[in-house]
């Protein structure tokens, strides 16, 4: 049986390693694009394998699901150019680079986990566990004994969305050439699926593996099926106000979380005794909102058109 | 092994040759609309076994249901993509085989 398991691992990591050279190396951007996506939803599957189930559901969530929507979108877009199917890059240049340059990575990178700390900080997370507002390590760590690197991560969510709209106004939505009665009807029969496994994934963040990243990436690829099926109801320019102000509340709200300890005379991000877990029920559902809304953003691929001015498109 | 065991190993096995099948037509057939035929129907089938199987295997009703939810969802979203390729495949002017 160990070995059964053993041989399915050497399979996995050596697909991975084959699906990531494809992904950088194909020269059919399509197959690239596939590539990296079959990427995903294997590195999920690794991640699983190393018993991180928390770190599966963001990659197979954002990684393959979310990313994967995005570059096909983004190779929509390019198809109108003329298509390269040269390499990305000189071979022999290629290899001059990436030969030293890999090396050099790996062994940067072997060396840092040699110096890692023996046992890591597991045991002094399980131990400050009781006091941290929730029943899961996981949560834990991302909402309060590191919500610093959690703002930074919507921040840079945020930046990526603001930058994408500030790029210019979105391109009319994708319109199928022969359009399907099937697609609608499985966006609307979907959507409140999408919806209940968000707030699944959202409630089972504080004992178990979910929390506001998933359950984001879930409810924003319901926002993006829909937008596919050919919804168009909420996202006009004239009616950004409630839409800007739901983009920004993750990080408005993480912010005040933060700031709200340094006021109170404590640290940063320190929250008064006992009131941890209305903190962190709070955080959750501002971020999982926001992160939803901000991967719905980034597919739109600029900034909302004014009222009916997609024309034709509808 | 309990009765249970049993029978959800040989609904995981009974699985098995679906999904085998399903993709040998994937890699053998000749055009996209027969590849989409083979994936969409065998595959089907033989994920349902195994998420069966799986669900009677583990004993727990609760899981058991969740298992066949991924399966009936896997159902809707396989028989909608399959389509929407097959339309585009049209539209494209990708005549099926032998026509």
């Amino acid at each position: 049986m160990a070995l059964v398991v053993l041989a399915f691992d050497l399979l996995l990591a050596a697909a991975l390693i084959w699906l990531a050279w494809q992904a950088t190396r194909a020269a059919d951007l399509f197959h690239a694009v596939v590539s990296f996506i079959v990427f995903g939803l294997l590195m999920a599957l690794a991640w699983v394998r190393l018993e991180a189930p928390d770190v599966a559901l963001a990659e197979a969530a954002i990684g393959a699901g979310a990313t994967g929507a995005l570059l096909l979108s983004a190779l929509d877009r390019l198809a109108r150019r003329p298509r390269r199917h040269a390499p990305l890059y000189e071979p022999g240049t290629a290899w001059g680079f990436w030969l030293p340059a890999g090396s050099a990575l790996l062994a940067m990178l072997t060396l840092a986990a040699w110096n890692l700390p023996a046992p890591g900080l597991g045991n002094e997370i399980l131990a400050s566990l009781s006091a941290s507002g929730v029943e899961h390590a996981v949560t834990a760590v991302l909402l309060n004994f590191r919500a610093l690197d959690t703002l930074l991560e919507i921040g840079v969510l945020l930046l990526a969305a603001v930058v994408i709209w500030a790029l210019g106004q979105a391109p009319p939505p994708l319109v199928p050439s022969m359009p399907s009665p099937a697609l609608p009807a499985l966006g609307r029969l979907l959507f409140p699926i999408f919806v209940l496994v968000a707030a699944y994934l959202l409630w089972r963040g504080s004992h178990g593996p979910g929390g506001a990243f998933p359950a984001g990436a879930v409810f924003g690829a319901g926002g993006i099926l829909m937008l596919l099926a050919g919804a168009r109801p909420w996202i006009r320019s004239s009616e950004h106000g409630p839409w800007r102000l739901i983009l920004s509340l993750g990080m408005a709200v993480l912010l005040a979380a933060g700031v709200a300890g340094t006021l109170s005379g404590q640290d940063f991000f320190q929250y008064p005794k006992g009131t941890a877990a209305s903190f962190i029920l709070v955080l959750e559902v501002a971020a999982g909102l926001s992160i939803a809304l901000l991967i719905f953003a980034l597919y739109l691929r600029g900034k909302p058109r004014e009222h009916g001015s997609w024309g034709a498109a509808e | 092994m309990s009765a249970l065991e049993w029978i959800g190993s040989l609904l995981v096995f009974a699985g098995i040759p679906f999904i085998f099948l399903g993709t040998l037509g994937l890699l053998r057939f000749p055009d996209v609309y027969t590849r989409l035929h083979a994936l969409a129907k065998s595959d089907n089938v033989g994920l349902g076994l195994v998420c069966i199987g799986l669900g009677v295997q583990s004993g727990s009703v609760a899981l058991l249901l969740k298992l066949v939810l991924i399966w009936v969802l896997m159902l809707i979203a396989s028989a909608t993509a399959a389509g929407l390729i097959a339309r585009t495949a049209l539209a494209r002017g990708l005549r099926p085989w032998g026509t």
